[in-house]
């Protein structure tokens, strides 16, 4: 165990102004334990009266050690770990951690698995982004956003039980496909959803996109610019908020993305009012790819025929004794990957999600590195909250969308 | 290989004498560790890869020499291509400039593999612990570091569980 030592000004002296040894400004902690850090996250602050001098995060209050642990378990068994990464961002990291298996021991998908993992894949950004903006008006005294917002996000919740049997640690996406084919009620359910969210998305506006409230604590506050958003990693609406135009799923297309139509929305303010409003703008944008792929949802298997790597169905195990031998090697060994490395990334509803995959040969990987969008995200926070007062840091901190389980894994 | 790649790893490997290797239409650079910075900055500045998507490194642990590589995943936006930079490491006192002065992100990624693997950065201004507490002793994601195994406790291991249980002072 490690000794528990008061915290003194010496710690950080390389990273706090003069003022601060001679005591002319306070050090002061914003957090762990403080409603507007959106998790479990230490801010220490250094003020000048309501200013904002410096800001220094101490994150790692959620490490869990993820990496290590998906090290020690086969392929198939390191995915339930992902889910417990980003909370908000289930199946998007599980999809992201099964595209990297796939890739690296090139593993073919169904295009019914395709268009499946696209439509929850989608409905998990709206997830997201509906938990950011309740959260969000929360943090600036807009308390009913909240319980609006947590109302739709249960619809989404709703369709997850349907198809994998949990609401949040779905594991639904499999390497090869998906767990199993969606229920008969599954359409319904997500046309019911593709009905009532758009007028949702309306009354949202309504309630805050012209609120004089809402958009005076947000107009000119926080900017971040094109460069400094590069040089710091940030990616996802934070960047595009910041005017450039980086989408995963428009440049590099994976799961037949390529098929859809949908715009993706750059403003070039770069100001914490505009990643608000880029993240309306997706709300809108996931609702039309989701319509299109569950238009021409195709049918077909849900698996890879790949018995090296895909179980056999239960129907084909009493009756050959190939699949059998297939199912019993796959659960109790793992399937082998080849020794080299590879990085696949997708974007997730804060970013650019990407997986360091590396492979020894064995069924157990070498080395994965997750290379998760908040991080890079939260680093850039010191750069763009000096000046500002201590209320607007509040505003900041929550128009970036950070997940302390995303940070500290 | 891409063919937007070829002449920027042709350039890369006249200047720098860097190796490379193909794997699934990925291309990995291997450069000596004194190099990066400049590879870096070459990469950045002439060929438009604005961001270090991501930066890691992997453990080849009981193998000394190199027993680490640190890995640096370029994107480039504007060609829309990606590119691996390899830097292998030795293992008694590992030791890489810092590329703070080329990407800003850097600065905690650095501070990451630091807290894991104990490699240092040469230059860096902040080389505290970032994930886990000060005072930790050990690099937790090096291969020669335990994974830790708590016993659970049942009613029939209840107290012998409980001696060596950990529990707060006072």
């Amino acid at each position: 165990m490690a000794q528990i030592e008061e915290v003194n000004v010496e710690q950080f002296k390389h990273l706090v102004s003069e003022r601060a040894l001679t005591g002319e400004t306070m050090l002061l902690n914003m957090g762990p334990q403080h409603p507007s850090t959106h998790g479990v996250l230490r801010l220490l602050l250094e003020l000048d009266g309501e200013i904002v001098v410096n800001c220094i995060p101490d994150i790692g209050y959620l490490h869990t050690g993820i990496e290590k642990n998906m090290e020690s378990k086969t392929y198939q068994k390191a995915e339930v770990m992902t889910d417990r990464l980003d909370y908000m961002n289930t199946m998007g990291n599980n999809l992201s951690y099964v595209m990297a298996v796939e890739k690296l021991v090139d593993l073919d998908v169904p295009a019914r698995a395709q268009a499946l993992r696209v439509i929850l894949v989608e409905l998990q950004r709206i997830a997201s982004h509906l938990v950011l903006i309740g959260t969000w008006g929360l943090d600036l005294a807009a308390m009913s956003m909240f319980l609006y917002c947590f109302r739709e996000r249960e619809q989404i919740l709703d369709i997850f039980e349907l198809v994998s049997g949990q609401r949040m640690m779905t594991t639904y996406i499999r390497p090869g496909g998906v767990w199993r084919d969606v229920p008969v009620e599954f359409e319904k359910a997500v046309r019911d959803f593709l009905k009532t969210f758009p007028k949702r998305v309306d009354e949202y506006e309504k309630l805050l996109t012209k609120n004089p409230l809402f958009v005076d604590r947000m107009v000119d506050i926080g900017y971040l610019t094109k460069e400094t958003a590069l040089s710091y990693g940030v990616t996802g609406p934070n960047l595009r908020a910041s005017g450039v135009n980086w989408d995963l799923r428009k440049a590099r297309p994976y799961m037949g993305y390529e098929q859809y139509d949908f715009d993706v929305p750059v403003l070039h303010e770069g100001d914490t009012y505009a990643r608000y409003l880029v993240r309306i703008e997706e709300f809108r944008q996931s609702l039309r790819i989701i319509e299109q792929a569950l238009n021409k949802l195709p049918m077909g298997p849900v698996r890879s025929e790949n018995r090296k790597f895909v179980p056999p169905p239960r129907s084909e195990i009493g009756v050959s004794m190939e699949s059998l031998i297939h199912h019993f090697k796959l659960w109790t060994e793992g399937f082998p990957a080849p020794k080299n490395s590879i990085y696949s990334a997708v974007e997730s509803p804060r970013g650019e999600l990407g997986m360091y995959l590396e492979g020894d040969g064995g069924p157990k990987p070498h080395r994965i590195h997750l290379r998760t969008p908040s991080f890079d995200n939260l680093s850039v926070l010191p750069e763009i909250v000096k000046g500002h007062l201590v209320a607007d840091l509040v505003a900041i901190l929550a128009s970036i969308d950070i997940v302390l389980g995303d940070i500290d894994r | 290989m891409d063919k937007r790649l070829e002449p920027i790893v042709k350039d890369v490997q006249e200047k720098f004498s860097a190796t490379f290797d193909e794997f699934r239409d990925e291309v990995h650079l291997m450069v000596a560790a004194e190099q990066i910075v400049d590879v870096l900055t070459l990469l950045r500045d002439e060929y438009k890869f604005e961001l270090l998507s991501s930066l890691t490194a992997s453990d080849y642990w009981p193998q000394e020499t190199p027993r680490f590589h640190v890995v640096y995943q370029l994107s480039s936006i504007e060609k829309n291509i990606c590119l691996q930079v390899r830097v292998p490491v030795n293992g008694t006192s590992p030791k890489v400039p810092t590329v703070i002065g080329v990407y800003k992100v850097a600065n905690w990624r650095e501070r990451e593999l630091l807290d894991m693997f104990g490699i240092e950065f040469d230059g860096h201004p902040d080389p505290r612990r970032i994930l886990m507490p000060e005072g930790t002793e050990g690099h937790p994601l090096r291969k020669d570091f335990p994974l830790g195994y708590e016993e659970p406790q049942f009613t029939f291991n209840f107290e012998e569980i409980g001696l060596t249980k950990p529990s707060p002072k006072e």
